[in-house]
């Protein structure tokens, strides 16, 4: 069991990987592999098949076909052996509510068969981790939003696990604490755990994730670098321009003569260029004067809208 | 990026790794026991509700109708009392069938809510190497801890109150146990087989237990009922146990047939209700 | 758009009406409209429950009053007027069974308002006083204790169990029971921090239901103890529809009806000082 992997080793392969829920299609066959060290995220909206995917990885969920292996095992055949080694950390926290902090800890770690001496010790480290150390005797159900995600974080940490797994690990949380997520995150990964992340910030993702699976309706929409997606799927800059609420569809034929692609979307338009100055002196030359604009550098927001569409975020 | 990125964690342990620490033979074999430990730390929160609420109920059924109703039977029976012992003594072991049930009955049904409804934390431990089958199995030990003590002191109260002597009484824990142990499995299963639970704790309580409670034989020889209602009691867990109990607390005749059937009743009853309570979590766990 | 006016026109008359007189924060008038958030709330899945409510004293009834009635057979309910067992349970059963409801409804029910969905919070940032939400409250708590009673009345009667003008003057004594009941419920729900707390709720119910004369008369007891069941309410409860249903009405029936007034009265106040402390100051 104690095989080791190093770095760069696959830890997980799934090819064809499909699960149908019913009538629903939850995840469409797809293919993906996770090497160890890596910071692996899965970005899309809502119904993506994201949690689904994670799930079937957590060997809490079969699949409906496909090949799935974690540390070269099948989840459905050596389920408890797989999630010995993994961290996972649900969307929703699911603590123990009347337990105390601490209590908490401890208990989750005498899940994994953990010796009494080695928890207390972890228990010390990981409430300075999470930032709790004053809070160890207080009830979870006392605890604010922001307090809850970092004790559900350490708790999946108590077990030093191979795979850490997070769902939207830093939603609710404000943006110091955000902030100080991510360096834990970092350190981690420094000391070879491998990260499985899913995520609809984009800043996160940009963040945090070495490789990026963006998922949409079940299937893989495309699979590479932050910095790489940008680059094949997005142009340099983006010019966002408003008109007023209603004039945005009526001009957008005629802005779409200005350059190679827009996105209408309800308050404004998006458009696509190398330079986004020169597009705008282009505009106002040609007397379409908008109410106001902004142009930034393409970020992954903008190559999740050209692969599915849709805005992340609705 | 934050002033953090560089600062090092005080009490920061040399990283060993899952692979190295954790043996996964052992948590299969003794899952269950962990299980059991979690929720025996959590009863314990609510000592007191728990003590009150199991040792209070048949107390005072004790002293208003086996006191109160029982002095009036007695003395209606002129002294005979019933089934050829004074109420107090007919009665007891009998609530002592209904409080190992009715306890048993909620320390499996609220974690059960809870634990995969409520709070999920039962989704907490199966993303741990934990299964379907230590979780319901711990469940249920915990129930048994639980219904184990109640029994002991309810025991201790029906000495205290003259309703039983000698020492085969003693034996009368073990019957009360078995009985609630085997009816907790089964109920236990069907609170994880619910779908929708809204109502469910109230419904079960009125409209099965508070029946068997009462059409159990509990109040007056189950024979002294019209035919059609006896039926309850033969299906009823309170009824079997209560004729168990009868048996060993004073000298009620139960002959070889009837100990076979009240025994069997509950052997299948543990085994099936284990089996189909396993079989419901592991499948809720997999939704 | 023009009936929208109206309304408006209609609260605003009503508003100015009451404006200065001093009841104006504590109560609008309008506490019906809490009634019928309680109705639109009531969701179809909640008549199993009723019904399972009503079921309970019925099954009593039949497990007592036949099992253990032949084992007892009559019961003196003094100078000797003696009644069958199952006519001596039957009227602490339908006390029981009205206490039961109302509680049911003015505890549980209100702590899940007033911890976890804030529903009150909400009224009474509207022009609704706390008396109207303690009224609109309790009055739905009575709404059910009604229909239990009028339930058990139906099943009793045929059997003969309760006669014509008992039967008649049992269901509103039951009602004013439920009033009661819901009034002091209210009240000490609003003091209630945590469900341990609750659950002494459960913990005093059971020993006042199993002591309080449902199973025989309580002259059996010791003095000492006989005087801490008069002072509890069921007892009066219990006392009042046994003697409406046996036809023994003295000087002491009245007693237990002002009881049951003064319960009634010190519960509304209660809730009203207690909601308005809670959310309006």
């Amino acid at each position: 069991m104690t095989s080791n992997f190093r770095i760069g080793d696959p830890l997980i392969r799934a090819s064809k990987l499909r699960k149908e829920f019913g009538d629903f299609t939850a995840v469409n066959g797809i293919d993906f592999e996770v090497r160890k060290g890596e910071s692996f995220g899965f970005l899309g909206p809502n119904g993506a098949g994201k949690s689904t995917t994670m799930r079937i990885i957590a060997a809490t969920l079969t699949r409906t076909s496909g090949e799935i292996t974690i540390l070269d095992k099948d989840p459905e055949v050596h389920g408890p052996e797989i999630r010995a080694h993994l961290g996972v950390v649900p969307q929703q926290d699911n603590l123990d509510a009347a337990l105390t902090v601490e209590d908490n800890l401890y208990i989750y770690g005498r899940y994994f068969g953990l010796s009494k001496k080695f928890i207390r010790n972890k228990i010390e480290e990981l409430l300075e981790f999470a930032q709790l150390e004053e809070k160890r005797s207080v009830k979870v159900e006392a605890l604010s939003g922001g307090m809850k995600r970092r004790l559900t974080i350490a708790r999946a940490l108590i077990s030093e696990p191979e795979i850490l797994m997070l769902d939207e690990p830093t939603t609710g949380l404000d943006p110091q604490a955000r902030h100080i997520l991510w360096d834990r995150l970092f350190r981690l990964k420094e000391q070879g755990v491998t990260l499985l992340i899913t995520t609809h910030f984009m800043d996160e993702a940009e963040q945090l994730c070495d490789r990026l699976m963006v998922m949409d309706k079940g299937s893989i929409m495309a699979e590479d670098s932050p910095a790489s997606l940008i680059k094949n799927f997005a142009t340099k800059e983006v010019l966002e321009v408003r008109f007023g609420s209603g004039r945005n569809v009526e001009l957008a034929d005629t802005l779409r003569t200005h350059c190679d692609r827009i996105e209408v979307l309800p308050d404004r338009v998006l458009m696509y260029a190398e330079s986004g100055e020169d597009l705008l002196h282009r505009l106002v030359s040609n007397g379409l004067q908008p109410l106001t604009s902004l142009v930034r550098r393409s970020s992954l927001e903008d190559v999740f809208l050209r692969l599915t569409g849709r805005t992340l975020v609705d | 990026m934050s002033a953090t990125e560089n600062a090092t964690l005080k009490s920061e342990m040399v990283r060993r790794g899952s692979l190295h620490l954790i043996n996964v033979p052992r948590i299969k074999r003794w899952g269950a026991y962990y299980v059991l430990e979690a929720r025996i730390r959590n009863m314990s929160k609510w000592k007191f509700s728990i003590l009150a609420a199991s040792i209070g109920s048949p107390l005072f059924y004790l002293i208003s109708v086996g006191i109160g109703v029982g002095s009036f039977i007695n003395s209606h029976s002129a002294g005979r009392g019933i089934d050829g012992v004074k109420y107090m003594t007919f009665l007891a072991p009998a609530l002592l069938a209904q409080v190992a049930i009715q306890d048993g009955l909620s320390e499996v049904t609220f974690p059960t809510l809870q634990g995969f409804k409520w709070e999920k934390n039962f989704f907490a431990m199966n993303s741990t190497p934990l299964t379907g089958r230590h979780i319901a199995v711990g469940t249920w030990l915990s129930a048994i801890a639980r219904i184990s003590l109640t029994v002991v002191a309810y025991i201790a109260i029906m000495y205290t109150f003259g309703a039983i002597h000698g020492w085969s009484p003693l034996l009368a824990i073990f019957t009360a146990v078995l009985g609630s142990a085997a009816f907790s499995a089964l109920m236990m299963g069907a609170t994880a087989a619910i779908k929708n639970d809204d109502m469910f704790l109230t419904l079960l309580q009125r409209v099965a237990i508070m029946p068997l409670f009462l059409f159990s034989g509990t109040f007056y020889p189950l024979k002294s009922m019209p035919e059609f209602l006896q039926w309850i009691g033969w299906c009823s867990p309170v009824w079997h146990a209560t004729e168990l109990g009868r048996w060993l607390t004073y000298d009620h005749p139960l002959n070889g047939n009837s100990l076979l059937i009240h025994f069997s009743y509950f052997a299948v009853m543990l085994v099936g209700g284990l089996w189909f309570a396993i079989r419901t979590f592991e499948k809720r766990l997999a939704k | 758009m023009s009936s929208m006016k109206e309304h408006v026109s209609i609260a605003v008359a009503i508003a100015e009406k009451r404006r200065g007189r001093r009841s104006e924060r504590i109560y609008s008038g309008r506490a019906r409209a809490v009634l019928e958030r309680s109705a639109i709330a009531f969701k179809s899945s909640a008549w199993v429950v009723i019904l399972s409510g009503f079921l309970e004293p019925v099954l009593f009834l039949f497990s007592f009053g036949y099992g253990v009635g032949k084992l007892i057979g009559t019961i003196d309910v003094g100078n000797h007027h003696l009644v069958t067992y199952a006519q001596f349970i039957a009227p602490a059963l339908l006390a029981t069974s009205a206490m039961n409801g109302a509680i049911y409804d003015s505890t549980w029910n209100v702590y899940f308002k007033l911890k976890f969905d804030r529903i009150y919070h909400a009224m009474l940032a509207t022009s609704l006083g706390p008396l109207d939400v303690a009224l609109g409250e309790i009055g739905w708590a009575l709404l059910r204790g009604l229909v239990y009673a009028t339930g058990f009345m139906a099943i009793v009667m045929p059997l003969g169990l309760i006669h014509g003008a008992g039967a008649l003057f049992a269901i509103p004594a039951a009602v004013l029971i439920a009033f009661g009941f819901a009034s002091i419920g209210m009240a000490i729900t609003t003091y209630m921090k945590s469900f341990q707390q609750m659950d002494m709720i459960n913990i005093v119910m059971l020993p006042m239901f199993l002591f309080s004369g449902s199973f025989y008369p309580i002259t059996i007891y010791p003095e000492w103890l006989q005087v801490i069941i008069k002072i509890l309410p069921l007892w009066h409860a219990i006392s009042l529809i046994r003697a409406i249903a046996l036809g023994v009405v003295t000087i002491g029936t009245f007693g237990h009806l002002a009881y049951f007034i003064a319960m009634v009265a010190i519960g509304l106040v209660l809730t009203t000082r207690r909601l308005y402390a809670l959310f309006m100051r």
